[in-house]
């Protein structure tokens, strides 16, 4: 699946929410249930350190493709990272780099992705697209 | 007692909706909300007054600068200083503790120590870091103990005949603990040292009354006591603003300027370079006004009472922990619970329109030794309400039980 129809996929998915306690409570579930990165990698190297919350981002080439891991220490924004990482995850660096996050405004999460709340995730995927430019450049040397 | 429904009439925010719910704003330690006149005043100043400071005859000019002078008044006496010319309006407290420590350059030698406390916020750590890169002077800390207060027998042996200044803030912004300045000033003094209040997170909740105090310098901001934002006051005793060079240079603080050589204006004149922010000095004094008409009795009581229930309520909730418990608090509350992390609390309950700060609160020291990312604030003013608390607590149950 392309990026977009990953994105297009999440939103149907929000769209059987009524209110915004069910969606947290499915971005809890999805912050709790998945295994995002190996403990090795949770290094100083790979924190994004915000005022709120820390994250950690690794990423890997597989073939064409680039793979994420993630984690954080808070839950919402664990979660939130799970979606991210659905979206942009084994996904071609050249389609990385051109996605856009509009989906994040469309299921009501929004303000996780302020500047305010300090809590890594606009680091992160700037780092995602980074990681992206990093490994397109190597690859057309 | 105060009619506390008469008060919140007099803040036009509270009655707003947030995320469709009544806002409960318990972010006061980071800024307060503002009463009508305030509002109002900062209005009336560019409708009516408005004008350059200092410098024109006409007579726009001399009402805007009569209204600013009488504001620095207000504000000499509401701290109760010596002179209104130790009383420099900043922009803020950072602004104030900057001013100071850019001064005290000029003055420490390599090996001169500088301390701070454990409690500080990052504006009154990192301007002394600089201070001490630029001057080779040595930073030294003086450490709490588990309730968040500072330890007096470790800061007495830090105090030596190298102290040259030493600077703590009355009331902390990350615990709401109170400490003990008076005494500290004392011991400081006796060394030989200066001592700087942090007073942002104080001015609030109590009047410092600076000669009582004998403290050397004074730092508030007015956006935390019903003021406007950019305003705050740098109290500085006579002697120490002499002492200090200026600042910033500019207009406004000179007294003859040629190619040769610059004279300095008098205080304080020298230390308020260029045109200042006249609408919000004058504005600072009806916000003081404000408070005082209140009175910081009743501020104190209501807040007590606030602080009290809170705490209370707050401790029913299974495996909660208060950071902080010292016996002299103001009406802030930091906390956290057992597994779970302060940002994903602040932001279920700030979808039920309870506005909490959230974080390591600019005081990352004070995190550390607590070994915790940050933690829930819940700072109250003399407008808020024990049915408010309620509501968060209840709120807060509603979080831990969607995040366990």
């Amino acid at each position: 699946m392309t990026i977009k129809e990953i994105q297009n996929e999440i939103i149907d998915e929000f769209s059987m929410f009524d209110d915004w306690m069910q969606r947290y409570e499915y971005i809890i579930e999805l912050g709790k249930s998945l295994p995002l990165i190996k403990e090795e990698y949770k290094t100083e190297e790979n924190l994004i350190k915000g005022c709120q919350s820390k994250v950690w981002l690794q990423g890997e080439q597989n073939d064409d493709k680039i793979v994420f891991t993630a984690d954080s220490d808070a839950i919402l924004t664990k979660g939130i990272i799970a979606i991210l990482i659905r979206a942009f995850s084994n996904q071609k660096a050249e389609d990385i780099i051109k996605a856009d996050t509009e989906f994040i405004d469309e299921i009501g999460l929004k303000e996780h992705l302020s500047a305010t709340r300090a809590n890594g995730l606009v680091s992160m995927i700037k780092n995602i697209k980074m990681y992206a430019l990093a490994f397109e450049a190597k690859n057309k040397n | 007692m105060l009619d506390i429904q008469k008060i919140r009439a007099d803040f036009p925010i509270l009655s707003e909706k947030v995320n469709g719910k009544p806002l409960i704003y318990f972010d006061n330690g980071a800024t307060s909300q503002k009463p009508q006149v305030v509002i109002d005043a900062e209005a009336k100043y560019y409708q009516e007054i408005n004008a350059n400071i200092h410098r024109g005859v006409h007579t726009l000019s001399q009402l805007a600068t009569d209204a600013y002078e009488i504001s620095r008044v207000k504000l000499q006496h509401h701290i109760n200083a010596k002179f209104s010319h130790e009383v420099l309006f900043t922009s803020g407290t950072t602004h104030g503790i900057n001013l100071v420590a850019n001064g005290f350059a000029s003055i420490l030698k390599p090996g001169d120590e500088v301390l701070v406390s454990s409690l500080e916020h990052h504006s009154n750590i990192v301007p002394w870091q600089m201070l001490c890169e630029k001057t080779g002077a040595v930073l030294k800390v003086i450490p709490i103990n588990e309730e968040g207060e500072l330890i007096i027998s470790e800061y007495e042996s830090l105090l030596s005949d190298k102290t040259k200044i030493v600077t703590v803030n009355h009331i902390s912004n990350a615990l709401g603990v109170i400490n003990p300045v008076k005494e500290m000033i004392a011991k400081a003094h006796a060394v030989g040292a200066a001592v700087l209040i942090d007073g942002a997170q104080a001015v609030p909740h109590l009047k410092p009354d600076v000669q009582d105090l004998d403290c050397d310098f004074y730092a508030f901001s007015g956006h935390k006591m019903c003021g406007p934002t950019g305003t705050g006051i740098l109290f500085g005793k006579e002697e120490w603003l002499n002492k200090l060079p200026p600042y910033q240079g500019g207009g406004e603080m000179i007294k003859e300027v040629t190619f040769e050589k610059t004279t300095y204006a008098d205080l304080p004149h020298k230390f308020e370079a260029g045109t200042p922010n006249i609408a919000g000095g004058i504005v600072l004094g009806t916000a003081v006004d404000y408070l005082n008409n209140i009175g910081f009795g009743n501020i104190q009581l209501q807040e007590n009472k606030l602080l009290e229930h809170a705490t209370k309520r707050l401790l029913e909730i299974e495996g909660l922990r208060i950071y902080g418990n010292g016996k002299n608090k103001a009406s802030v509350v930091s906390f956290n619970i057992d597994g779970i992390h302060p940002y994903d609390i602040g932001s279920i309950i700030d979808k039920l329109g309870i506005a909490v700060r959230t974080g390591h609160h600019c005081a990352q020291p004070i995190m550390n030794f607590f070994c915790i990312p940050g933690t829930i604030r819940a700072s109250f003013s003399f407008y808020n309400t024990k049915e408010e608390i309620d509501v968060m607590v209840e709120a807060i149950k509603k979080a831990k039980t969607m995040l366990s």
